[in-house]
């Protein structure tokens, strides 16, 4: 006893560090937010530049851009729009990314749960809506869930790379849904553009009362703060995070590693295949190319943006969705090419990847004291 | 052909931090000789050469290349000095072929590649080599010695007149090793080159080395011409005498049931290397059992299946009476705990918080030991303030990723995760590396102490200083299998030196 005691002592004796830095915490949230903040800031000032050289100016661009985006009742609707699929794509990426996992094939899986949403929803034309419209809602979840299940499978069994996989995987699912849609499933009365039978117009979801909007919005931001909650507050989350960032110690707990990785896919899968359900129920009424409006890409950019937290993908998303929806704007009032945009997006995203590089670099943020 | 050099080390030392990795190394090389560098693990031969190959900076000491005093701060340096090493883990490009491999090798490579005439020079360079590897081969299609003849080859190919050997045997076949080995002591006997041997094998030194010089604990503790050392002189010195057993309690002794039964354990082996093949190996409560061994004998190996790191591929493991595959339900319901090496790499997750890495073990249990669904932020906290305190953890916060923490640090969080409440079995690989003298001390008793409140302990260490201080009873692994056990009391560590070098 006497050699522990003699540890016991020293180790009470010397200053506990545990409460030295108590404003670490705090500090270390500042980091988290100045960093992208700093990014979107120079992306701005880069993109200010470019301008610039097209003899435009950046004042009225900016201008503009806020009141696409956000200026008016209007606009906001417009922006929300957008972002409400865009939530659930993102946690496509983010839920898998807590394992380590790099998942680009959300659009796929999007494509297929709307096609299986309204699939179910065919025979049901009719039916209570509310039944109709839960059972859509479980089979776009199944499908897109199965399709990004497989990856995980993959993954987990075989060791396949998962980005090339889904990426592979979404292509394929893409080409099922075209076949599907154009062939077997195609409404003969859809001349111009190939589409499935309608769900029926009493099946579709309506907008909230008052607005534009519809519940997708809710949908999706429902769905990132169960994700955090899930990620943040419980067990199979911890051990998710933990199995992210270190494979080997999740193994030497005995984590059960591969069960990990397929369901965080499943899940993230689902989610896409959820936006497609409500793409389909909400706005469209039947499946077709619409679905294909490269949501599950952009999906993938907001996620990293928010560096996979599933609340930072809400600003994240809404903030994407309303320079998507400066676009007409921009292009009308300042006569500038529709991908302008797009290029304000490549600036905002090469940004942020390289603000990533920035944490750890400046001690003011750090841990301070002995360690 | 450039003739060889001779090298001098004068008072070379180095730290690591608090760690003297080399204290006050001094000797010489003679031109055209083949000089033997020997030592257990961690004796500083690797370091040694880093120092004198410009990838350390030593700091004391000079190096004195043909007599002339040279500072050799980066690779550049030693390149410019004709200093080359062929290192244990190659570094050619496996898709390239030979002749791409040598070109590219060179300290300047024109920006347009005149392959034929390289072609030809590469020719006429290969006809005066006393052995050939096919130039058009992809370097990934060799087999093991052919890759290190390509890797010697590359260093007379970039005429160095002082070649480094790591550890060459190590991956090659005994016949290859015979055959290269005695390629490369003609080579130097003929005056084109000087030859340094890092080696653990006795063998080597008795049939190939000239001169031989033997490092224990970063200290040349001795040497001269081979010739004139028999084995177990070297032997003597590479060991050293065991230290004096520290005070560490010893109470009770062990209980009769096994505690830990691994019976005709296997793996597959990889690259050449045999697998594991233990017939038996049990560890009994209150007992520590060391696992003596040369690194790369197979004790990586056991202490991965053990943890759950790595899949056996015949054979099982019984711990407490029933059959063990390494879940976390079987690890929690028996008490196994593991201490692995490198615990930064192997057992914590660097970013997350000093908080989160101590409740690696506990976080999906309650009190009682019942599965929960949610984390208890709050019980969490109070667990780790309490393993901080108790284990004297210096952390600038307990929020701040473990990854900031100092390696004693580290180990103390780990220990303190892994000793918390009841633990049946102890796996414990190699856990004073790196650590200062202190840190070293506190590891030990902290093992000693849950070996005396009943816990089954598996020491597997490369120190055998280590295993003589703590263990009840010592096997010794070469080759994947044990080949030899006796109590610890009394045991003779010349003896046991001997088995862990294959030369019994």
């Amino acid at each position: 006893m006497t050699a522990i005691a003699q540890l016991g002592a020293a180790a009470a004796a010397s200053p506990s560090a545990a409460a030295a830095d108590r404003l670490y915490p705090l500090r270390r949230a500042l980091e988290t937010l100045g960093a992208p903040l700093a990014a979107l800031l120079l992306a701005a000032a880069a993109f200010a530049v470019l301008l610039a050289a097209l003899g435009k100016s950046p004042a009225d661009f900016c201008a503009l851009l806020w009141k696409g985006a956000f200026g008016t009742w209007f606009s906001w609707q417009n922006t929300l729009q957008r972002a409400a699929p865009l939530l659930l794509t993102a946690l496509c990426v983010a839920v898998p990314a807590q394992l380590g996992l790099v998942i680009i094939g959300g659009e796929g899986a999007l494509a297929l749960g709307g096609l299986a949403a309204t699939v179910a929803a065919l025979p049901l034309v009719g039916a209570w809506t509310p039944f109709v419209q839960i059972t859509m809602a479980i089979a776009g979840f199944a499908a897109g869930g199965l399709w990004i299940g497989i990856t995980g499978l993959l993954r987990a069994r075989r060791g396949v790379n998962e980005t090339v996989a889904s990426l592979v995987l979404s292509y394929i699912g893409i080409a099922l849904f075209n076949h599907l849609v154009e062939g077997p499933l195609r409404d003969p009365a859809s001349l111009n553009k190939p589409s499935t039978w309608g769900i029926g117009d009493a099946n579709m979801i309506g907008p909230v009362p008052g607005t534009e909007l519809h519940p997708g919005l809710a949908v999706g931001v429902i769905a990132c703060v169960l994700c955090w909650v899930l990620i943040f507050r419980t067990s199979t989350g911890f051990a998710a995070r933990v199995t992210g960032g270190n494979l080997r110690a999740a193994q030497l707990q005995g984590l059960p590693v591969a069960r990990l990785i397929v369901l965080a896919c499943m899940l993230g899968g689902g989610f896409a295949g959820l936006a497609g359900m409500m793409e389909v129920a909400a706005v469209n009424g039947r499946a077709n190319a619409s679905l294909l409006a490269g949501y599950g890409y952009s999906g993938i950019l907001i996620a990293f943006l928010a560096r996979h937290n599933p609340l930072a993908i809400i600003p994240m998303a809404v903030l994407l969705g309303g320079v998507g929806a400066a676009g007409g704007l921009l292009q009308r009032r300042m006569d500038l090419p529709d991908a302008t945009v797009v290029v304000l997006q490549g600036f905002i995203f090469i940004a942020i990847l390289a603000s990533e590089t920035l944490y750890g670099r400046f001690a003011w943020f750090q841990p301070r004291g002995k360690a | 052909m450039t003739p060889a050099v001779s090298v001098e080390a004068v008072g070379i030392t180095k730290r690591f931090g608090a760690f003297t990795a080399l204290s006050d190394i001094s000797l010489r090389v003679r031109p055209a000789s083949v000089h033997a560098l020997l030592g257990e693990n961690g004796a500083g031969k690797s370091t040694l050469v880093k120092c004198l190959l410009g990838y350390y900076r030593a700091d004391e000491g000079s190096f004195l290349i043909d007599g002339r005093e040279e500072t050799i701060a980066r690779p550049a340096d030693a390149d410019r000095l004709g200093l080359g090493m062929v290192y244990q883990h190659f570094t050619l490009v496996p898709s390239m072929t030979v002749a791409e491999n040598l070109v590219m090798s060179r300290a300047t490579v024109p920006a347009v590649i005149d392959w034929r005439r390289e072609r030809a020079e590469l020719e006429s360079f290969m006809a005066q080599m006393p052995f050939r590897v096919p130039l058009g081969a992809d370097v990934g299609g060799l087999a093991a010695g052919e890759r290190q003849k390509t890797e010697i080859l590359k260093q007379l190919y970039l005429q160095r007149r002082l070649l480094v050997l790591d550890e060459p045997t190590s991956v090659l076949t005994p016949q290859e090793a015979e055959e290269m080995l005695t390629l490369v002591r003609g080579l130097a006997h003929s005056g084109s080159i000087t030859v340094c041997i890092i080696t653990h094998k006795l063998k080597e030194v008795a049939r190939f080395a000239d001169e031989v010089t033997v490092l224990r604990r970063g200290r040349a503790v001795g040497g001269g011409a081979a010739r004139d050392l028999a084995a177990p002189e070297l032997t003597a010195m590479m060991i050293g005498e065991p230290q004096a057993p520290a005070t560490l309690e010893r109470r009770g002794g062990a209980a009769k049931e096994e505690r830990l039964l691994v019976r005709h354990l296997r793996t597959e082996g990889d690259a050449g290397r045999p697998g594991l093949d233990i017939a038996h190996l049990a560890v009994h409560p209150r007992e520590i059992v060391g696992v003596a061994g040369v690194s790369g004998n197979g004790q990586k190996e056991l202490a991965e299946v053990l943890g759950g790191q790595r899949a056996p591929a015949g054979g099982e493991v019984i711990v407490a009476g029933e059959s063990y595959a390494a879940t976390r339900a079987q690890a929690q319901a028996r008490g196994v705990r593991v201490l692995p090496e490198e615990p930064l790499r192997n057992g914590c997750v660097p970013r997350m918080s000093v908080t989160d890495n101590l409740n690696l073990r506990s976080f999906d249990r309650d009190d009682q030991g019942r599965p929960r669904a949610w984390l208890d932020a709050r019980a969490m906290a109070e667990r780790a303030r309490r393993m901080i305190a108790s284990y004297g953890v210096r952390a600038p916060s307990r929020e701040a990723p473990i990854g900031v923490l100092s390696g004693g640090n580290v180990q103390r969080c780990v220990l303190a995760r892994e000793l918390d409440g009841e633990v049946g079995l102890l796996i414990v690989a190699n856990p004073c590396f790196g650590l200062d003298v202190k840190a070293v001390a506190e590891v030990r008793a902290r093992i000693m102490a849950a070996r005396n409140a009943g816990t089954a302990v598996l020491l597997i260490s490369e120190d055998l200083d280590e295993i003589l201080e703590l263990a009840d009873r010592i096997v010794v692994m070469h080759a994947g299998t044990i080949v030899h056990e006796t109590p610890a009391a009394g045991a003779d560590a010349q003896a046991i030196g001997a088995y862990m070098l294959g030369s019994h």
